[in-house]
């Protein structure tokens, strides 16, 4: 489920921080704000109320820009608002009125309504694309002192055409122009997908993976519908730091939730030049992989073979032709051959067929090679009214069909708890690396501030250190087990 | 070359082949210096190894009955010198000091060299790490042929167990602390059957190999 909470919303702004919490403002002025990124509630409104706002916080100010339609489109302008706080609770938190910084004048092939606000990470230098449908999507730039049009005498350029609610974002030397394709506001049969190129200028060209420029129609698919959401559109870059980044997109109609306009958030990944659409963990019964060791997590007791423990048996037990599997009666006084099996099927190993031999109490935690015992298995399962991260609820992690729970101790190791208590070390986010991979942190340490991520230490142990975005020994698979 | 050289020639280098194929690699040496730094990757390359005891079985409850039956007087406190030795069962077994001239020590050879079994078998090794000062956060990492159980100072810190090849770092402790002084590591490696051996190092808090210790086989031990 797209997150918690009341997560109505149409054409999202990117999602910033301001003071600990989040904030998102979108079409009429609405506004979400949010303690953890998971559960969201309604925010105060903003003093103009119109179309697909975008903000932005640079230094002590946070500007937003929203388009207002003074006419029928494509007659419009886009407007700067700032302020030096978002929580209304603030005494300094007043929007003041910075002008109009981008218009279109109805007649020209643009429409200036939704606004995207970026800042080159390279020079500095603070850029806005907009557009609707009528004609271009275009590029001014702002000066990022006062977030207003900088050179208003300098004309517009045009980066794509056919879409909207335009965005871009700077990686390894490209500029990406993620831009909407398709229609809103039609409930599920609203077609929004989100699409894109990239460039090596921010002025473009920016061309798709199959060299078609976007403002010929262009467009690479970034996110589209799909399971129980449709019509993403709007996207918006989050990035929390340390490698770890998401977007904010709404989605047209979310199944779940009667069809209506809702806020998401989800990991953003990166594959061959091109951003790539992650997905939140979904609750499941799991392998947990190490991506440098190869070796997976295991409650720390002694495996029993899948079916049971068998002896190697003799290379013959029988003439050829005859034993288990053959269809033949084995050889009175042979046991079956080595490799043919017991006969019949095996039936995988869960925790009920040998938890018995485990001993009760807290565990140790290693790692060992997979071989798809029940120790090896783990349940991840959102726990209910406990908060959560952006993008996702904290999950509690046990072995799967059992009560025993992963936890963190208070000196940064790991142990299996006979059960959950509830504790803020039993309490897990999971989120979804560059690669693909994922970085497993619990909430918090006992009597410690300091954020720990799970780390493979050796092939068969692991650890919670802190998190090094360049080091492999804090990725990890979540497997099929 | 005529016929007869070249004959001759031919007899000379089989018998050069088979010298060399009958000499078994050597990759132990007794120490000749009180202290040794640890080697190239910080792995701890003196120790003091007991010639080998039968036993059988390498999965965890078998690898922990094993080594928590007492197969000598004190086994988990001894500080063995080169050459003294212990009753085992009916057996009389001999402590040697060792180098090894590599990352880890070849128990294949040991006790091959001994004309001991290399099978089935459990080995009893024992080192001193000596620090400057007291290291916290430290952890102690090994590797080895077969399953092993390892202590510092006594308390267990490590338990790999079934059949597996010596991986550098497969075994690695909780966070320790190693005090100002001498610090004995003790380990048990349970081989099933082919080759044997171990290595070990001390890592740092960062995860690096620690530097700034010596290795000896005695040592004052509080």
């Amino acid at each position: 489920m797209a997150l918690d909470g009341t997560v109505g919303i149409h054409d999202p702004s990117t999602i910033v921080r301001c003071d600990g919490k989040y904030y998102t403002y979108g079409t009429g002025g609405s506004s979400l704000v949010s303690e953890d990124g998971w559960t969201w509630k309604r925010g105060t409104q903003l003093p103009r109320r119109g179309l697909a706002p975008d903000v932005i916080h640079i230094g002590d100010r946070y500007y937003l820009y929203i388009a207002a339609n003074i006419g029928a489109q494509p007659k419009a302008a886009i407007n700067m608002l700032w302020n030096k706080t978002l929580d209304p609770n603030s005494p300094d938190y007043k929007w003041e009125e910075g002008g109009v910084v981008a218009s279109s004048d109805g007649v020209e092939d643009c429409n200036a309504i939704d606004p995207g606000v970026f800042r080159d990470p390279n020079d500095g230098r603070l850029w806005l694309v907009y557009g609707s449908y009528f004609g271009y999507i275009r590029l001014v730039e702002l000066d990022a002192k006062t977030g207003k049009r900088l050179n208003p005498k300098v004309p517009p350029r045009d980066l794509a055409i056919n879409c909207e609610a335009a965005d871009m974002i700077f990686r390894d030397g490209w500029y990406y122009l993620l831009a909407t394709h398709g229609s809103c506001c039609r409930g599920t049969d609203s077609g929004y997908n989100i699409r894109m190129g990239r460039a090596k200028r921010i002025t473009g060209p920016f061309l798709d993976n199959a060299g078609v420029d976007m403002i010929q129609g262009g467009g690479k698919l970034f996110l589209g519908s799909g399971g129980r959401v449709v019509g993403p559109g709007h996207f918006g870059l989050l990035d929390l730091g340390e490698g770890v980044q998401k977007f904010s997109t709404h989605y047209e109609a979310d199944l779940d939730r009667g069809g209506a306009s809702v806020l998401d958030i989800r990991p953003l990944l990166w594959k061959d030049g091109w951003p790539v659409a992650g997905d939140n963990l979904k609750e499941g019964a799991y392998r947990i992989e190490s991506v440098i060791t190869g070796t997976a997590l295991e409650l720390a007791v002694e495996g029993m073979p899948v079916g049971g423990r068998r002896t190697r048996g003799p290379r013959g037990g029988g003439p050829p032709g005859t034993g288990p599997g053959t269809g033949q009666p084995p050889t009175p006084g042979a046991g079956p051959r080595m490799f043919e099996g017991v006969g019949g099927v095996i039936a995988s190993q869960d925790a009920a067929q040998v938890e018995k031999n485990w001993p009760v109490g807290n565990t140790d935690v290693r790692m060992a090679n997979y071989l798809c015992q029940a120790q090896q298995k783990w349940a991840v399962s959102v726990v209910p009214n406990a908060g959560g991260f952006p993008g996702s609820p904290y999950f509690k992690i046990t072995i799967a069909g059992t009560k025993r729970t992963l936890a963190a101790t208070k000196d940064a190791e790991l142990i299996v708890l006979p059960a959950f208590t509830g504790g803020a070390g039993q309490l897990w986010r999971m989120d979804q690396l560059a690669d693909g991979t994922w970085r497993i942190m619990p909430k918090s340490i006992p009597d410690s501030k300091e954020a720990l991520a799970l780390s493979a230490v050796g092939s068969s142990f692991a650890t919670l250190t802190k998190f090094d975005p360049k080091n492999e020994k804090q990725r990890w698979l979540f497997k099929t087990p | 070359m005529s016929r007869t050289y070249k004959g001759r020639f031919m007899i000379m280098a089989f018998s050069a082949l088979a010298c060399v194929a009958q000499t078994p690699p050597q990759t132990l040496a007794k120490p000749t210096t009180p202290q040794k730094l640890p080697g190239n990757g910080g792995f701890i390359q003196r120790w003091t190894i007991l010639e080998p005891i039968h036993v059988t079985g390498l999965t965890d409850s078998a690898v922990q009955a094993t080594v928590k039956k007492e197969h000598f007087a004190n086994q988990f406190t001894v500080i063995p010198k080169d050459g003294e030795k212990v009753t085992a069962g009916a057996a009389q077994l001999t402590w040697h000091a060792v180098d090894t001239k590599n990352y880890n020590v070849n128990l294949f050879h040991f006790a091959r060299g001994l004309g001991k079994p290399t099978s089935d078998v459990l080995f009893w090794a024992v080192t001193i790490v000596n620090c400057p000062q007291e290291m916290n956060n430290v952890r102690l990492a090994i590797g080895s042929n077969s399953a092993s159980v390892w202590w510092v100072n006594g308390q267990e810190v490590i338990g790999i167990y079934g059949d597996r090849q010596t991986v550098i770092d497969d075994g690695v402790s909780k966070r320790l602390t190693l005090r100002k002084g001498a610090n004995v590591i003790r380990a048990a490696i349970i081989n099933g059957g082919g080759a044997t051996d171990f290595c070990a190092r001390i890592l740092d808090a960062g995860g690096k190999p620690m530097n700034g210790v010596t290795i000896s086989l005695t040592g004052t031990v509080k």
